[in-house]
């Protein structure tokens, strides 16, 4: 890493190695300061302000609705500003999943799933009587083209799943998978929370009906995520929320609703977020994701393979396509572990990553997960192998 | 910070040998689990209270050294303990391991090894856990 990205991101200074980006990840000076000028520059909100300083701050909010159609390839009237990933796909069941699904439809999900991605569609299952239906995962814990094929029937009406599993690194064949879907006319909703900070993400070629990803784990704010949804679904859907902004006339028996985007963005907005997350698309533009994606991908095979050379140490994702790689120090609970790294000011994650169902399909009560990104580097993995090693003897040495 | 002062070897013993383990089929005993998601400890705590004094108390515990050894220790110190007594104790290993104010007369016993948790605040929970479900077995009384 350059001289240049360590002073782009100030909470490197602290001196602690961050490997937790799965989680959130850190941010660029440049998305600190776009969030501090609307807070001390331009706090106005948008669409209402008749005055420069409110027409300048729905300008930067409109850019960023540019910025991020075009990072997706996507029309700017497909995005949609949530709280986050959770938030878009709660829209996304509550919306389209409560009146369209009925008990002779089928939910195909995965054990993958975080559980943004999981209990909305519980939730959904449980309030119209369908059907979830698990694709099986390879022994590996791999979604395969052909395990979802004998998954996906007549019935099928939705498919949710994710393009990057947050557990396992893995990237998903979601394009093969949304054709088939297609085929029986399912809607694909995808959760691509861990996806966007990787890979180029082209939703045109992709063809998927509904797309959910959070700013805060690709270099933006936290409180803003974004929902695509294909126009045709979003110019049909009922609003999620109700309130302020969203409306075109409201009377007393009956109101109507503007246009997608704004029929789905009620009340006033995290508009500093929103353009915070205009500055993080920048970022990663500048960087060039590919380049972002080549450099992470070595460094987690890296980080991976030593680990692997470890003694005692079991990895449940060698193959992994991205920065996560997932594991535990053999009979050390990983909530003992965790302690040790953040004593060596090592942040990684323990438990189960919001992610349970995957953790029952390997076997496991818990796991630790490192995630390494553009800012981390090899002399940090190569501190983080020996602390791990270190561990492994403390934990040993103290009777477990 | 300094993890020895986690890991007490007390601690270390009962988490390798747990006291009172394995529930009982016995609608006498209330019975409260509780999961903590986020690291996937698992506690289920059981007693058994005849004329306001704990007869007995069980434990069957998943996760990590910390919530296992605190709920094995729980257990031994409250058998025979009045549930007047049983509860301010509780209070009590809940307000030292949170690093609240606490009352240091209390005797504690062998919980008192918990006393470096405070140090550690990723780790109250774990430690926590099988206090509350204690708690709240016999509040359900």
């Amino acid at each position: 890493m350059n001289e240049k990205i360590f002073n782009d991101f100030p909470q490197l200074k602290s001196g602690m190695i961050y490997f937790d980006t799965a989680a959130t990840s850190l941010k660029p000076l440049s998305v600190i300061e776009a969030v501090n000028h609307y807070n001390k520059d331009l706090s106005s909100n948008i669409n209402r302000g008749m005055y420069d300083k409110g027409i300048e701050t729905t300008e930067l909010y409109e850019e960023t609705r540019v910025k991020i159609a075009h990072f997706i390839n996507a029309k700017s009237e497909e995005i949609i500003f949530t709280r986050g990933a959770t938030s878009s796909l709660n829209l996304v069941a509550y919306s389209w999943g409560l009146n369209n699904l009925d008990k002779d439809s089928e939910i195909i999900i995965s054990e993958q799933e975080h559980h943004s991605q999981f209990l909305p569609w519980q939730f959904v299952s449980k309030k119209t009587g369908a059907k979830i239906k698990f694709i099986e995962l390879d022994r590996f814990g791999r979604i395969t083209v052909e395990a979802f094929k004998k998954t996906l029937t007549s019935k099928t009406k939705v498919v949710a799943i994710n393009y990057v599993s947050n557990v396992l690194g893995y990237v998903n064949p979601i394009k093969e998978i949304t054709e088939l879907a297609h085929e029986v006319g399912a809607i694909v909703v995808i959760d691509g929370a861990q996806a966007v900070q990787h890979l180029k993400v082209d939703l045109k070629s992709l063809n998927i009906d509904f797309f959910a990803f959070s700013g805060h784990k690709m270099l933006g704010p936290t409180g803003i995520g974004v929902l695509y949804g294909k126009s045709s679904h979003l110019k049909v859907m009922q609003p999620f929320e109700y309130g302020g902004d969203m409306n075109e006339d409201v009377e007393k028996d009956i109101s109507t609703w503007k246009k997608a985007p704004q029929k789905f963005e009620a009340g006033t907005m995290p508009i500093g977020s929103v353009i915070g997350l205009g500055k993080a698309v920048d970022y990663i533009e500048n960087l060039g994701i590919e380049n972002i994606d080549e450099y992470t991908k070595k460094l987690s095979r890296y980080l991976c393979d030593e680990l692997l050379k470890l003694e005692g140490v079991t990895v449940y994702n060698p193959y992994s396509d991205s920065g996560v790689i997932t594991y535990n120090l053999n009979g050390i609970p990983a909530h003992d572990a965790i302690s040790y790294y953040a004593e060596k000011k090592i942040a990684i994650r323990s438990g189960q990553h919001c992610a349970k169902l995957i953790h029952d399909f390997l076997g496991i009560h818990s796991s630790l997960r490192a995630t390494v990104y553009l800012y981390n580097t090899l002399d940090e993995v190569n501190t983080f192998i020996e602390v791990t090693k270190k561990a492994i003897e403390y934990f040993k040495e103290i009777g477990f | 910070m300094n993890l020895d002062n986690l890991y007490r070897e007390i601690i270390m013993e009962h988490y390798k040998n747990p006291r009172n383990k394995g529930l009982l089929d016995d609608e006498r005993y209330h019975k409260i689990r509780i999961k903590n998601p986020s690291c996937g400890d698992d506690i289920t705590i059981q007693t058994l209270v005849e004329d306001d004094i704990i007869k007995d108390c069980r434990q069957e515990a998943t996760g990590c050294s910390i919530s296992v050894a605190s709920a094995s220790v729980l257990t031994e110190i409250m058998i025979g303990k009045p549930v007047e007594e049983a509860l301010s104790l509780a209070e009590n290993f809940l307000n030292m391991v949170s690093n609240k104010e606490f009352n240091h007369d209390m005797d504690l016993e062998e919980a008192e090894v918990f006393s470096g948790v405070k140090q550690f605040p990723a780790r109250i929970k774990c430690a926590s856990i099988a206090w509350v479900a204690f708690k709240d077995s016999l509040e359900s009384e």
